[in-house]
């Protein structure tokens, strides 16, 4: 079952996820994603010669909206669910030394 | 009792003055507390907030001012759609104390329908599951065998229909969460066409596949509920512009008989043998109403979870960044940096199966893979569909089985590949972006629900309402009820 791709390097996905994963996940995700892995690996016997790829069910683009100023939050509704907040702003850690 | 009435009926006793809104609701509250400890459908629910909605519909009808059918009818959202002032949790410890600031678009069409919102329902974290067995706050049981799963990941809305706590409710539906859980609960679910419904306000999964859509008992309330919810709205750009019809309405003029279009491909290995008979004699029904049945091809069904599992959880890696413990949900207080709150915020904050289709989507986005995963899939997604659009040159729809399997064990899939392949009837439909319908069609001898999906052409719910309006309203599941 633990069909570990070799190119599933669990160590630097939890870091590009930004998901600080215990050393249990790690290896049981590897594992289970491995799995995963291997079943989609059977894309590989569709010929896909000259498809266009389909991103959206229906596909519409370009959408333009009016640039009119519409109603928003006030700064109160805005910032009500932020976990830490000071003078109408969000607190967050020093970012620069 | 009116808790278990389909909401056509519920909407006339309203407006015969049988019942009064509060009465109802109050009903609903009652019920609501004598059973969701046992089938755990509601996340939470607001009595007062319930209450004032109640007392001012049963204004509005004195004064003769009632909105329509929805006017006073309790209505239950899954924990995902915003209801201004109200908890969002998708079920997540990372949203344990988020306040929606706003309504969403389909909460503000219900609210101006009338609907009095009762619940918020329980579901797989942040829709991601099957089962509702992946929710922060504990799996939603079957009510029609505890010991099952309610189907996911809209099981909380599924289930609070069928235990008789709310009238109808609204789910979401990214590979088949909504029509599994109502085939589950003996229930009529709709996923619309792509872009019919606004996802504005909406905690975004796989947002090319994600649609929001009614759960509800029979195939006429479900029309009425998406009557309310569609249309085009400005803060979705991918919602369409076109004129609504009234879906109800349109039950009624009958434009069959139909030709209805039977997959070859979902009737094969791992279809549960009650299912398949339950599905067959639902074709047989058609057929003796004179519609033409034929057997259509869908050569490209089997890759179908497989082009999920990479399409999804790609879309999902990204839409996952905006919870990163700045500026609102769940904040590590472990954290001393700005790259360290990220990560652990989110290590704390995300269950397991979230976090495992984060890496997963992470994985096939990433550099060097990505034309071997994302690209490829979405090529063969092209296939799926066009397989859907030759089929429609020799059908109006397609008819199949919702779900291979009835309502399975608590516990039942011992790896999540295994969970994710119970999917493979409803997938194609979201791959495609079509409209497609669960409505009961039986149960099996131990007494669980079974249901029968119907498939329509792009924007044609009214159609597609029709046809399974012409078989709900010959049979009476709906009245199938519980022992709760």
């Amino acid at each position: 079952m633990a069909a570990t791709s070799p190119n599933l390097d669990i160590e630097k996905l939890a870091s590009l996820a930004r998901i600080d994963l215990a050393p249990d996940e790690k290896e049981k995700f590897a594992a289970q994603l491995g799995d995963v892995l291997k079943y989609v690996d059977q894309l590989k016997r569709v010929d896909i010669t000259g498809i266009e790829p389909t991103a959206h069910g229906f596909p519409i683009s370009n959408v333009w909206a009016e640039d009119n100023v519409t109603p928003g939050f006030t700064a109160d509704e805005a910032l009500r669910n932020a976990p830490a907040q000071r003078d109408n702003m969000i607190s967050v850690p020093k970012v620069v030394e | 009792m009116p808790i278990n009435l389909p909401l056509t009926q519920v909407s006339s006793q309203l407006d015969s003055r049988a019942i009064s809104a509060v009465e109802l609701l109050q009903a609903c509250i009652d019920r609501t507390k004598a059973v969701d400890s046992r089938v755990g459908a509601f996340n939470s629910f607001d009595e007062a907030a319930a209450l004032a909605q109640a007392r001012a519909s049963d204004e509005r009808r004195a004064a003769g001012k009632t909105l329509g059918p929805l006017d006073g009818i309790p209505v239950g959202l899954k924990d995902i759609i915003s209801v201004k002032d109200q908890p969002l949790t998708a079920s997540s410890k990372m949203l344990a104390n988020y306040i929606s600031p706003y309504d969403a678009t389909v909460t503000r069409k219900l609210r101006e329908a009338g609907a009095v919102f009762w619940g918020r329902l329980n579901l797989d974290e942040f829709a991601m599951g099957s089962s509702t067995e992946n929710s922060a706050m504990g799996p939603t049981n079957n009510p029609y065998d505890l010991a099952r799963v309610a189907g996911g990941s809209s099981g909380g809305s599924a289930a609070a229909i069928a235990a008789g706590e709310v009238t109808a409710a609204l789910g979401t539906d990214t590979g088949g969460s909504i029509r599994q859980p109502a085939s589950f609960c003996n229930l009529v679910g709709l996923k619309p066409t792509y872009g019919l419904v606004s996802r504005y306000g909406v905690s975004a999964y796989a947002s090319s596949l994600d649609q929001v859509g009614p759960i509800a008992r029979t195939v006429e309330d479900a029309a009425i509920m998406l009557s309310a919810i569609a249309g085009h709205d400005p803060l979705d750009s991918t919602s369409i512009l076109a004129e609504i019809p009234d879906y109800r309405a349109a039950l009624h003029q009958k434009k069959g008989p139909w030709r209805l279009g039977v997959p070859k491909e979902y009737f094969g290995d791992g279809l549960d043998p009650e299912v398949a008979a339950a599905v067959q004699t639902a074709i047989n029904f058609y057929k003796n109403q004179g519609c033409e049945i034929r057997e259509v091809s869908l050569p490209h069904t089997e890759y179908g979870i497989a082009v999920y599992y990479i399409v999804a959880t790609a879309e999902c890696s990204s839409n996952m960044a905006r919870f990163d413990g700045i500026r609102y949900g769940h904040r590590s207080t472990a954290a001393t940096d700005a790259v360290d709150i990220y990560s652990k915020t989110r290590a704390e904050g995300f269950g397991e199966e979230v976090k495992r289709r984060i890496i997963l989507g992470t994985y096939v986005l990433s550099s060097g893979y990505y034309d071997a995963y994302y690209l490829r899939a979405q090529k063969v997604r092209t296939l799926i569909r066009q397989d859907f659009i030759d089929a429609y040159k020799q059908v109006d729809a397609i008819i199949a089985p919702t779900s291979p399997t009835p309502a399975f064990l608590k516990g039942s899939h011992k790896t999540p590949l295994e969970a994710y392949l119970g999917d493979i009837y409803t997938i194609g439909v979201n791959m495609a972006g079509l409209p497609g319908l669960s409505m009961p069609c039986g149960f099996t001898q131990t007494g669980l629900p079974i249901g029968v999906q119907l498939i329509g052409q792009p924007f044609k719910e009214a159609e597609l309402l029709s046809i399974a309006h012409a078989y709900d309203s010959a049979h009476d599941w709906a009245k199938h009820l519980p022992n709760l």
